[in-house]
């Protein structure tokens, strides 16, 4: 058996880290959970939901009009962690951090603003072929409102991006580029860099769908030169109903307001309002204070782990799994694009994934099965859908020799 | 409680293994087919009757779990030589037990679909259970002078 290279994060071993998460020392059906779904959510060390208690047991109030001590330390902590979240990744500005509800209000807010005001009939959004519905469907409403059209950049047949493809099919008609960092089922890591610069050069944007990326690795929006960015905190750590979108200052100044409410005003008059400066413009009514700060304490945890272990060590698991589940017979394994992270889709045999997820469970192993909000991609690859594993970096090589075992077992039983 | 033998019980696990009636049913059209999004199964039967109205045999072709290859199957015996009607009411029996909008208890004096007892206790695969039973009150023929079911 196969010994991982990296057994520590920083100073901590992965057995230390786990204690960190309450959750991970449950049972399921008699038997020690082993969550392996990690791409539809993480779990939550006991630093993040520390720092949630503390904000309602000792600071709630609401924040920004508050002249009283409880409203001016709730909008100092809302707004330091807009801060955190600025630094962790690489913004120039505070004005450039919007908080949302999570990935897909980020796009829809995009879909919506920019989309109306800039795009013409004619235009054209470039997606690709392994978007999730988040990134699909806004973009479908938009173009049904503007009378655009969406083109996708193809698949090679590890699952990477077929690039040259894009550039020989690209149009001066494509306005924005919108496309997944890390795919949610196939695993690749898209080189965002590279489609930044070759979408800037013929004059389009690029928003980045970052749901699987940002809790994964750094993400430096001035490295990757991006023009959005969007994020979930809760697949990073952070309590679910809060996320990010980075817009570039100058694009986000010239966008109109999506909602409308309280704390986006500058001043309301009974027929017009005029809007408040950024980031407020963007958002209304009573933001998600606990996300916030529950999220500025998942990155300073991250952090504390150091984002370079944290990749390490997931890289190991992606191939000590990637490994073991080749030793399955008769498994098909979704997405060999070279560059990968821990997101593993495949199918045994001609056993349905429902059924695969199902045995699992029984084992105590939680996976995912099913289409992944990605039903086009389930299409080209003519599959009803699929199970999946994916990773974080407080599973072990031994949960990873549990999912080996137990895929033999339902081989067995569904046969 | 062994939740995972209570649904995988071997009465399911042996339509599963080998379903009654399933044929490649090219001649029914793709507009027929019944699908459940969420997992991707898709099923379409064809249903034939006698004269007098009675089901005479139906089979079904589709991909689909264990769940819903074993309750089409077992559905295909369950409802020969039933009226169209007969079929109807069994099947909206069988719905709304597993649905709970009738005692679960309903499925004890329904013969071997008994065995989809345990499948009420996992919310999920409550719509395999039932795909095929959808897809077969879609394509019975309306008969004249029934009430509505």
């Amino acid at each position: 058996m196969a010994i991982a290279k990296v057994t520590h994060m920083g100073a901590r071993t992965v057995e230390d880290v786990r204690e960190d998460f309450p959750i991970l020392d449950r049972t399921v059906h008699g038997k020690p959970l082993a969550y392996l779904d990690n791409a539809a959510t993480s779990q939550k060390p006991r630093a993040v939901l520390d720092a949630i208690r503390v904000y309602y047991e000792r600071g709630n109030a609401n924040v920004h009009r508050a002249l009283h001590a409880l409203g001016e330390e709730a909008t100092a902590a809302f707004e330091q962690n807009r801060g955190k979240v600025q630094r962790f990744l690489n913004a120039r500005s505070k004005s450039e951090i919007v908080f949302t509800r999570g990935t897909t209000e980020a796009i829809n807010l995009v879909a919506s603003s920019w989309g109306d005001k800039f795009l013409k009939k004619g235009d054209v959004v470039l997606l690709t072929d392994m978007e999730h519905h988040s990134n699909l469907v806004p973009w479908q409403l938009l173009c049904a409102r503007k009378g655009c059209t969406l083109a996708f950049i193809p698949l090679t047949p590890e699952g990477g991006l077929d690039l040259a493809a894009a550039e020989r099919e690209w149009t001066d008609r494509i306005r924005m580029v919108a496309l997944t960092h890390v795919s949610n089922v196939l695993g690749t890591v898209n080189d965002v860099k590279t489609i930044t610069r070759l979408a800037h050069a013929r004059g389009a944007l690029v928003l980045v769908d970052g749901a699987q990326s940002v809790p994964h690795f750094r993400v430096d929006v001035t490295d990757i030169d991006c023009d959005f960015l969007a994020f979930s905190g809760h697949k990073m750590c952070a309590p679910m109903g809060i996320g990010i979108l980075f817009g570039r200052e100058q694009l986000l100044e010239q966008m109109p307001p999506w909602m409308g409410g309280g704390e986006m005003i500058s001043a309301v008059y009974r027929e017009k309002s005029t809007w408040n400066e950024l980031p407020y413009k963007f958002e209304a009514g009573t933001p998600n204070v606990e996300g916030a700060i529950g999220l500025g304490a998942a990155i300073d945890y991250l952090h504390g782990l150091e984002f370079s272990a944290i990749e390490a060590w997931e890289a190991e698991l992606a191939r000590y799994a990637l490994q073991r589940l080749q030793e399955v017979p008769a498994l098909t394994l979704y997405g060999t694009a070279p560059r990968r992270g821990a997101v593993i889709s495949f199918n045994l045999g001609s056993i349905h994934a429902h059924d695969i997820a199902q045995y699992l469970d029984k084992e105590g192993i939680a996976v995912r099965a099913g289409h992944h909000c990605a039903q086009p991609l389930m299409r080209l690859l003519d599959i009803p859908g699929t199970a999946r594993a994916s990773f974080s970096f407080y599973n072990t090589f031994s949960e990873i020799n549990r999912l080996h075992d137990a895929l033999l077992g339902a081989a067995e039983f569904y046969a | 409680m062994n939740t995972f033998d209570d649904l995988y019980q071997e009465i399911v696990l042996d339509h599963y293994r080998s379903p009654r009636n399933k044929a490649r049913l090219d001649n029914v059209p793709e507009s027929m087919v019944h699908e459940n999004p969420s997992c991707g199964d898709a099923i379409k039967l064809e249903v034939t009757l006698d004269d007098s109205g009675k089901v005479t045999g139906i089979r079904f072709d589709g991909r689909g779990c264990a769940i819903s290859t074993a309750s089409a199957s077992l559905m295909t015996e369950k409802l020969r030589g039933l009226t169209v009607e007969e079929a109807r009411s069994v099947a909206h029996r069988f719905i709304r037990s597993l649905r709970g909008d009738e005692p679960l208890e309903e499925l004890d004096n329904m013969g071997d679909l008994v065995a989809f007892k345990g499948v009420a206790q996992f919310p999920v695969r409550v719509k395999c259970a039932t795909l095929a039973w959808h897809a077969l009150l879609l394509s019975l023929p309306e008969v004249k002078g029934t009430s509505a079911a």
